[in-house]
């Protein structure tokens, strides 16, 4: 975008005038040609402009209706089928929030995105905040573990781990060649999350902007605000509990937002022991809050998927 | 064809090769015991100022624009070991002719680096590149050419057939000059003996008004063997240039050391870093010119041992050169402690073989700043362990992949932020303990050898546990033996009654070892104040106490 340009000019006072494709470009009369003609030179200028529209000097304005339209980015699968429905996939080149409550499938979401970029033979990178991942998990998420270069930032305090996530980030970013950067909040307080500047994600997707990097954060609320292409809101429905035996026994339901503890109902088998119930499955729901994708406003779309605990295989 | 590369006043070359900031000055090199300190080598500016040979210290000290420097045997080996690799980086047919000379045979090397002019120029600009200022001599044979290195400053090149036209001008001096500098190589007595044969001859020549080769080349063979003998005939046979012999090539030991000895000791890394920087182009000047690359670079300082400046150092004897053995990329440091100094050792393992001394020099400052010597400085000596160069062919459809060089720059300054220990990637252990597994050092190229991509559209999500470090102690109330509410004092939102829960899965092992562990786990929900969260709670069956280990996300 040429806004260097239209600020000198409209700083100087002068009109623009956009050339149009297939016209004659002329140079501009010198000053010393205008002066001889007996005129005033600034009434000679402005006539010159007005008059031809042909101003070499801003031959390289184009105009706003000629802008070219970004190149929408390339999407890659985040690894669950029904997000990837939901989304699109994740985009590359930008930043993804993806945002919940404790229990609400978010590291889930985040260890399927990694199994996905690492099975894809990228290389990516889990800058932990918190120090959580559980690397028995990963593995049976399917990350190649290999390819994962985990960053674990969090020893003292949040404020100490949320400055070596930043400056782990920048360091990550400006060495390039990952294709997947994975910044993991969830655990760090909202107040911590909330000290990092606005400036610090603008610069983040400055750094990943034309990078076949995705970078993607995992954080309790949106703290990056209109940086983000994608956000993503997640909640856990209910439980997926099976009879030892593997007899489907029922579900636990979290109530119709998931969050309210007194709409939770179970189901009168669960009066069973306790060792003789396994939990197999969480049903998540996701949310689309916000797409800067396409050009267009996106309207806000939800589904639910099934995340199967480990030995539920 | 032969060419030699001599280097002249090779003492002072060596220092010079340290500290070229002395070229400028007048410089003499000094050796023996205190306090019979005598001048053994100087440059041509000390020369003029009225310094010679065998001045005593003392008196060479009264000149004030006079910079003295001890002589350095280890410079001295470390420069004969550049020199020899310039000479290799052009034939594997090298002779180690003496300490400050090198001969190259280059036959068949006209195809591959033009005339023999070209050669010798190439050699000459490579010997520069080393830090060396050498005479470059080309002849028909190694003797000639030897000689014309001697005794002609710059390159010079003798066409075959014009050996004795070009050797005339020469004082026959120059026919005596190796023995006088061999004289660390040959025994005390033989050298003694040399030395007195050699002025003899000289004497001899000097009383028949013999000055030049010119003049010895000319003389009658049968009179001269005659009043001679055999010496005289071979002098003469070198004067005209026409002795013959094959060269005895030598394989060049792949060691590459460089090491500076410091007048005063250094405290602080900046200035540590200049000369890291100067140390580093060298090495990598002379890895270059074996076509060669480094995975690994051993530093070594020697610490002015001060009384009660590092207490924790651990005493491990004197140490040999190679004694820097570590299993890990950045290897602990390690002190040995040998009379009045101690040695501080840091070893850079790199993930694969690289040449790029910038790189070097940061990753070194990266290291050195988290582990700092601890006192000051009075040696620095370097070493890298040479490797090919790496073969790989990028393609058009690779996976984004980070650049090695960038990428290990990366991770060292990423791990002075967070730690060492905390960066890299995960190796699963063969234990079903609690965090059962280990850091290691992250290495992409060797992760994309795999090649195999999985698909993993078709899989369904695993649930993920989000591990609590440490893991978070909790108080647990019981009602009627049932699991009923959970407070965790920490963790402030991880409190709350026990909705639901499965369990307790009993698992332990490793009881044959001081470390055992006997656990058992439990799957609650835990009604939060405005949510409900499923974490995994733990009681130890040895210990007694209950931990949430993590939270199902």
């Amino acid at each position: 975008m040429s806004s260097a340009v239209v600020s000198t000019s409209a700083a100087q006072g002068r009109p623009f005038v956009f050339i149009e494709e297939g016209a004659e470009v002329c140079p501009a009369p010198s000053e010393a040609e205008l002066c001889t003609e007996g005129r005033p030179p600034q009434r000679a200028f402005s006539t010159s402009v007005f008059s031809t529209s042909k101003d070499a000097r801003l031959a390289g304005v184009t105009s706003a209706s000629q802008l070219a339209v970004r190149r929408a980015p390339e999407m890659v699968s985040s690894g669950v089928a029904a997000m990837d429905a939901l989304t699109g996939g994740l985009p590359r080149g930008c930043l993804t929030e993806i945002c919940g409550p404790a229990s609400s499938g978010r590291t889930t979401l985040l260890l399927a995105a990694l199994a996905a970029a690492t099975g894809r033979g990228e290389c990516s990178v889990l800058v932990d905040a918190s120090d959580a991942l559980d690397p028995q998990s990963a593995a049976a998420a399917g990350v190649e573990l290999d390819r994962l270069l985990w960053v674990r930032c969090g020893e003292n305090s949040p404020e100490k781990s949320l400055e070596q996530l930043l400056r782990a980030t920048d360091l990550l970013l400006e060495s390039g060649g990952f294709g997947l950067i994975a910044l993991d909040l969830g655990d760090l307080p909202e107040q911590a999350a909330r000290r990092i500047p606005l400036t610090t994600w603008f610069r983040f997707r400055r750094a990943v902007e034309h990078t076949p990097t995705v970078l993607l954060a995992v954080e309790r609320q949106s703290i990056a605000g209109s940086c983000s292409s994608l956000l993503v809101k997640l909640g856990l429905v209910k439980l997926g509990l099976v009879k030892l035996g593997l007899v489907k026994l029922g579900v636990m339901r979290m109530g119709e937002s998931g969050n309210r503890a007194n709409e939770t109902s179970m189901d009168s088998q669960f009066a069973l022991p306790t060792h003789a119930q396994l939990l197999t499955e969480l049903e998540i729901t996701a949310e689309l809050v916000r797409s800067r994708l396409d050009r267009k406003p996106v309207r806000s779309a939800e589904i639910t998927f099934a995340s199967k605990t480990a030995w539920a295989g | 064809m032969f060419a030699c590369i001599f280097v002249p006043n090779f003492p002072v070359a060596a220092v010079f090769r340290a500290e070229p900031e002395l070229r400028a000055r007048a410089v003499a090199i000094f050796e023996g015991t205190p306090p019979l300190e005598k001048v053994f080598a100087v440059n041509e500016s000390a020369s003029r100022a009225g310094i010679t040979p065998g001045m005593a210290k003392a008196q060479a000290e009264l000149c004030s624009e006079l910079t003295l420097r001890p002589r350095s045997l280890l410079q001295e080996s470390v420069a004969h070991a550049a020199l020899l690799d310039c000479a290799q980086s052009f034939s594997p047919c090298v002779e180690d002719a003496a300490a400050d000379m090198a001969l190259v045979d280059l036959e068949g090397m006209e195809s591959l680096f033009g005339s023999l002019l070209k050669i010798a120029h190439s050699l000459f600009r490579r010997a520069a590149d080393l830090g060396l200022d050498a005479n470059v001599a080309v002849a028909s044979n190694p003797d000639a050419a030897q000689l014309a290195a001697r005794g002609f400053t710059g390159v010079t090149v003798i066409p075959s057939g014009q050996e004795a036209e070009s050797l005339g001008s020469l004082p026959v001096e120059v026919l005596f000059a190796g023995w006088d500098e061999n004289k660390d190589r040959e025994g005390k007595k033989k050298e003694e003996g040399q030395r007195e044969k050699s002025a003899d001859l000289l004497a001899t020549l000097e009383r028949w008004g013999i000055r030049n080769l010119r003049a010895l080349a000319a003389l009658p063979e049968i009179a001269l063997s005659e009043r001679l003998g055999q010496e005289g005939l071979r002098l003469q046979q070198l004067a005209r240039g026409a002795a013959s012999r094959t060269l005895v090539p030598v394989e060049a030991p792949a060691v590459f050391e460089e090491a500076i000895e410091l007048e005063y000791p250094i405290v602080l890394l900046e200035p540590l870093a200049f000369l890291l920087n100067r140390l580093l182009d060298q090495v990598c000047a002379r890895l270059a010119a074996r076509a060669l690359n480094t995975q690994e670079l051993r530093l070594t300082l020697a610490l002015q041992n001060l009384a009660g400046v590092d207490p924790q150092l651990e005493t491990f004897g004197i140490p040999s050169e190679s004694d820097a053995l570590h299993n890990e990329a950045h290897a602990p440091a390690r002190h040995f402690i040998s009379g009045r100094q101690s040695q501080f050792c840091r070893t850079l393992r790199l993930p694969l073989p690289m040449l790029d001394a910038k790189l070097f020099l940061k990753l070194l400052q990266l290291d050195l700043n988290a582990h700092p010597p601890g006192a000051p400085i009075q040696k620095i000596h370097l070493a890298a362990e040479p490797a090919w160069p790496r073969s790989a062919q990028g393609g058009l459809f690779l996976p984004p992949s980070p650049e090695p060089e960038k990428l290990e720059l990366t991770l060292a300054r990423i791990a002075g932020l967070v730690g060492e220990p905390r960066v890299g990637s995960v190796e699963l252990l063969d234990t079903h303990r609690a965090e059962g597994f280990r850091m290691r050092r992250f290495t992409p190229e060797a992760a994309l050898k795999i090649d195999c991509q999985k698909a993993a559209e078709g899989k369904s999500a695993i649930a993920a546990l989000r591990l609590f470090r440490p893991l978070l102690r909790a108080t647990v109330t019981l009602e009627n033996g049932e699991l009923a509410r959970v407070v965790c004092l920490k963790k402030k939102e991880v409190q709350g009654n026990v909705l639901w829960k499965t369990g307790p899965w009993r698992s332990s092992g490793d009881w044959w070892e001081r470390e055992a562990w006997a656990r058992d786990e439990w799957d609650i929900a835990l009604q939060n104040a405005d949510s409900v969260a499923l974490y995994r709670l733990v009681h130890d069956l040895l210990g007694g106490s209950w931990f949430v280990e993590g939270t199902y996300d």
